[in-house]
Protein backbone atom coordinates (compact mmCIF):
# COMPACT_ATOMS: atom_id res chain seq x y z
CA UNK A 1 0.00 0.00 0.00
CA UNK A 2 2.99 2.38 0.82
CA UNK A 3 4.06 1.94 -2.93
CA UNK A 4 1.35 3.92 -4.32
CA UNK A 5 1.27 6.41 -2.28
CA UNK A 6 5.19 6.99 -3.38
CA UNK A 7 4.20 6.68 -6.77
CA UNK A 8 2.00 9.25 -6.31
CA UNK A 9 4.13 11.63 -4.58
CA UNK A 10 6.50 10.82 -7.24
CA UNK A 11 4.33 11.81 -10.02
CA UNK A 12 3.12 14.73 -8.51
CA UNK A 13 7.02 16.27 -7.57
CA UNK A 14 7.76 15.20 -11.41
CA UNK A 15 4.74 17.14 -12.09
CA UNK A 16 6.35 20.41 -10.11
CA UNK A 17 9.43 19.95 -11.56
CA UNK A 18 8.02 20.12 -15.53
CA UNK A 19 6.41 22.86 -14.28
CA UNK A 20 9.35 25.11 -12.48
CA UNK A 21 11.26 23.76 -15.81
CA UNK A 22 8.24 25.12 -18.31
CA UNK A 23 8.32 28.68 -15.98
CA UNK A 24 12.04 28.60 -16.23
CA UNK A 25 12.09 28.20 -20.09
CA UNK A 26 9.12 31.23 -20.52
CA UNK A 27 11.02 33.74 -18.79
CA UNK A 28 14.44 32.83 -20.32
CA UNK A 29 14.20 32.17 -23.82
CA UNK A 30 14.93 34.71 -25.79
CA UNK A 31 12.07 34.58 -28.71
CA UNK A 32 7.94 34.00 -28.78
CA UNK A 33 8.58 31.23 -30.50
CA UNK A 34 11.03 29.45 -28.11
CA UNK A 35 8.90 30.92 -25.01
CA UNK A 36 6.07 29.15 -26.26
CA UNK A 37 8.53 25.70 -27.02
CA UNK A 38 8.49 25.68 -23.10
CA UNK A 39 5.56 26.65 -22.13
CA UNK A 40 3.45 24.64 -24.10
CA UNK A 41 5.21 21.51 -23.21
CA UNK A 42 6.31 21.76 -20.03
CA UNK A 43 3.00 22.73 -18.51
CA UNK A 44 1.03 20.20 -20.78
CA UNK A 45 3.23 17.15 -19.16
CA UNK A 46 3.34 18.72 -15.31
CA UNK A 47 -0.52 19.17 -15.71
CA UNK A 48 -0.51 15.68 -16.51
CA UNK A 49 1.65 13.86 -14.55
CA UNK A 50 0.45 16.08 -10.99
CA UNK A 51 -3.71 15.28 -11.87
CA UNK A 52 -2.70 11.78 -12.46
CA UNK A 53 -0.87 11.28 -9.72
CA UNK A 54 -4.11 12.93 -7.51
CA UNK A 55 -6.39 10.01 -9.59
CA UNK A 56 -4.21 7.37 -8.31
CA UNK A 57 -3.82 8.84 -4.85
CA UNK A 58 -7.85 8.86 -4.82
CA UNK A 59 -8.26 6.47 -6.13
CA UNK A 60 -6.41 3.98 -3.45
CA UNK A 61 -6.56 5.87 -0.12
CA UNK A 62 -9.95 7.48 -0.19
CA UNK A 63 -11.38 5.09 -2.62
CA UNK A 64 -13.20 7.88 -4.53
CA UNK A 65 -13.06 6.50 -7.92
CA UNK A 66 -15.65 8.90 -9.24
CA UNK A 67 -13.27 11.41 -8.41
CA UNK A 68 -10.41 10.45 -10.02
CA UNK A 69 -12.40 9.41 -13.45
CA UNK A 70 -13.01 13.07 -13.17
CA UNK A 71 -9.38 13.61 -12.60
CA UNK A 72 -8.32 11.68 -15.62
CA UNK A 73 -10.58 13.51 -17.75
CA UNK A 74 -9.18 16.97 -16.67
CA UNK A 75 -5.96 15.08 -17.48
CA UNK A 76 -6.59 13.82 -20.70
CA UNK A 77 -8.44 17.19 -21.75
CA UNK A 78 -5.62 19.17 -20.87
CA UNK A 79 -3.19 16.77 -22.89
CA UNK A 80 -5.41 17.27 -25.89
CA UNK A 81 -6.06 20.87 -25.64
CA UNK A 82 -3.12 22.45 -24.27
CA UNK A 83 -1.10 21.45 -27.72
CA UNK A 84 -4.06 22.65 -29.73
CA UNK A 85 -4.05 26.29 -28.60
CA UNK A 86 0.15 26.40 -28.44
CA UNK A 87 -0.84 25.45 -32.07
CA UNK A 88 -3.64 27.79 -32.91
CA UNK A 89 -1.13 30.72 -30.67
CA UNK A 90 1.67 30.43 -32.71
CA UNK A 91 0.07 30.17 -35.89
CA UNK A 92 -1.77 33.32 -35.12
CA UNK A 93 1.63 34.76 -34.10
CA UNK A 94 3.46 33.12 -37.60
CA UNK A 95 0.42 35.31 -39.88
CA UNK A 96 0.63 38.63 -37.89
CA UNK A 97 4.54 38.34 -38.69
CA UNK A 98 6.37 37.75 -35.47
CA UNK A 99 9.68 36.73 -36.69
CA UNK A 100 11.58 34.05 -34.96
CA UNK A 101 14.83 34.72 -33.17
CA UNK A 102 18.34 34.18 -35.12
CA UNK A 103 21.53 33.84 -34.22
CA UNK A 104 22.79 37.33 -36.17
CA UNK A 105 20.46 38.96 -34.04
CA UNK A 106 22.57 38.18 -30.80
CA UNK A 107 24.99 39.76 -32.04
CA UNK B 1 -0.15 14.47 2.82
CA UNK B 2 -1.92 17.51 2.86
CA UNK B 3 0.95 19.52 4.32
CA UNK B 4 2.37 18.48 1.03
CA UNK B 5 -0.46 19.59 -0.91
CA UNK B 6 0.03 22.57 0.92
CA UNK B 7 3.51 22.99 0.33
CA UNK B 8 2.81 22.08 -3.82
CA UNK B 9 0.20 24.83 -3.86
CA UNK B 10 2.70 26.96 -2.51
CA UNK B 11 5.02 26.22 -5.27
CA UNK B 12 2.44 26.53 -8.03
CA UNK B 13 1.50 29.90 -6.62
CA UNK B 14 5.02 31.26 -6.90
CA UNK B 15 5.44 30.10 -10.18
CA UNK B 16 2.17 31.75 -11.21
CA UNK B 17 3.97 35.09 -9.67
CA UNK B 18 7.12 34.36 -12.08
CA UNK B 19 4.88 33.87 -14.97
CA UNK B 20 3.37 37.25 -13.90
CA UNK B 21 6.39 38.96 -14.96
CA UNK B 22 6.26 38.01 -18.46
CA UNK B 23 2.35 39.10 -19.08
CA UNK B 24 3.51 42.59 -17.42
CA UNK B 25 6.95 42.73 -19.73
CA UNK B 26 6.23 40.53 -23.08
CA UNK B 27 7.71 42.49 -25.42
CA UNK B 28 4.57 41.48 -27.71
CA UNK B 29 0.84 41.38 -26.76
CA UNK B 30 0.82 37.60 -27.85
CA UNK B 31 3.20 36.83 -25.33
CA UNK B 32 0.88 38.25 -22.47
CA UNK B 33 -1.96 35.60 -24.16
CA UNK B 34 0.70 32.91 -23.76
CA UNK B 35 1.67 34.26 -20.13
CA UNK B 36 -1.80 34.34 -19.16
CA UNK B 37 -2.66 30.64 -20.76
CA UNK B 38 0.50 29.21 -18.35
CA UNK B 39 -0.98 30.93 -15.63
CA UNK B 40 -4.12 29.52 -16.40
CA UNK B 41 -2.88 26.07 -16.13
CA UNK B 42 -0.99 25.81 -12.98
CA UNK B 43 -4.11 27.63 -11.32
CA UNK B 44 -6.15 24.72 -12.94
CA UNK B 45 -3.66 22.18 -10.56
CA UNK B 46 -3.96 24.71 -7.60
CA UNK B 47 -7.24 24.55 -8.21
CA UNK B 48 -7.26 21.08 -7.64
CA UNK B 49 -5.32 21.01 -4.86
CA UNK B 50 -7.49 23.65 -3.01
CA UNK B 51 -10.00 20.75 -3.22
CA UNK B 52 -7.88 18.49 -1.70
CA UNK B 53 -6.88 20.59 1.19
CA UNK B 54 -10.13 21.94 2.32
CA UNK B 55 -11.60 18.36 1.38
CA UNK B 56 -14.27 19.36 -0.76
CA UNK B 57 -13.18 17.52 -3.50
CA UNK B 58 -16.55 17.30 -5.76
CA UNK B 59 -16.64 20.58 -6.10
CA UNK B 60 -13.19 21.75 -6.76
CA UNK B 61 -12.78 18.80 -9.21
CA UNK B 62 -15.90 20.38 -11.36
CA UNK B 63 -14.77 23.57 -10.66
CA UNK B 64 -11.45 22.65 -12.38
CA UNK B 65 -13.21 21.24 -15.29
CA UNK B 66 -14.91 24.40 -15.87
CA UNK B 67 -11.83 26.65 -16.07
CA UNK B 68 -9.47 24.07 -18.28
CA UNK B 69 -12.18 24.56 -20.51
CA UNK B 70 -12.56 28.02 -20.44
CA UNK B 71 -8.47 28.73 -20.30
CA UNK B 72 -8.63 26.35 -23.50
CA UNK B 73 -11.31 28.58 -25.37
CA UNK B 74 -9.70 32.08 -24.40
CA UNK B 75 -6.52 30.93 -25.73
CA UNK B 76 -7.95 30.05 -29.35
CA UNK B 77 -10.39 32.83 -29.51
CA UNK B 78 -7.29 35.28 -28.81
CA UNK B 79 -5.57 33.52 -31.47
CA UNK B 80 -8.35 33.69 -33.85
CA UNK B 81 -8.36 37.17 -32.97
CA UNK B 82 -4.92 37.50 -34.03
CA UNK B 83 -5.54 35.73 -37.13
CA UNK B 84 -7.12 38.50 -39.09
CA UNK B 85 -5.02 41.66 -37.83
CA UNK B 86 -1.85 41.81 -40.40
CA UNK B 87 0.34 43.47 -36.85
CA UNK B 88 1.24 42.92 -33.64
Amino acid sequence: MEIVKVISVILILGGCFFFITGTIGFLRFPDFYSRMHATGKGDTLAVFMAVIGFAIYQGVFHGAILDSIKLVIIAVFVFLANPTATHAISRAAFRCGVKPWTREESK
Amino acid sequence: MENFYLGVSILLCMLVLLCLYRVIYGPTIIDRIVGVGAIGTKTLVILVLIGFIYGRIDMFLDISIAYALLNFIGTIAAAKYFEGRGEI
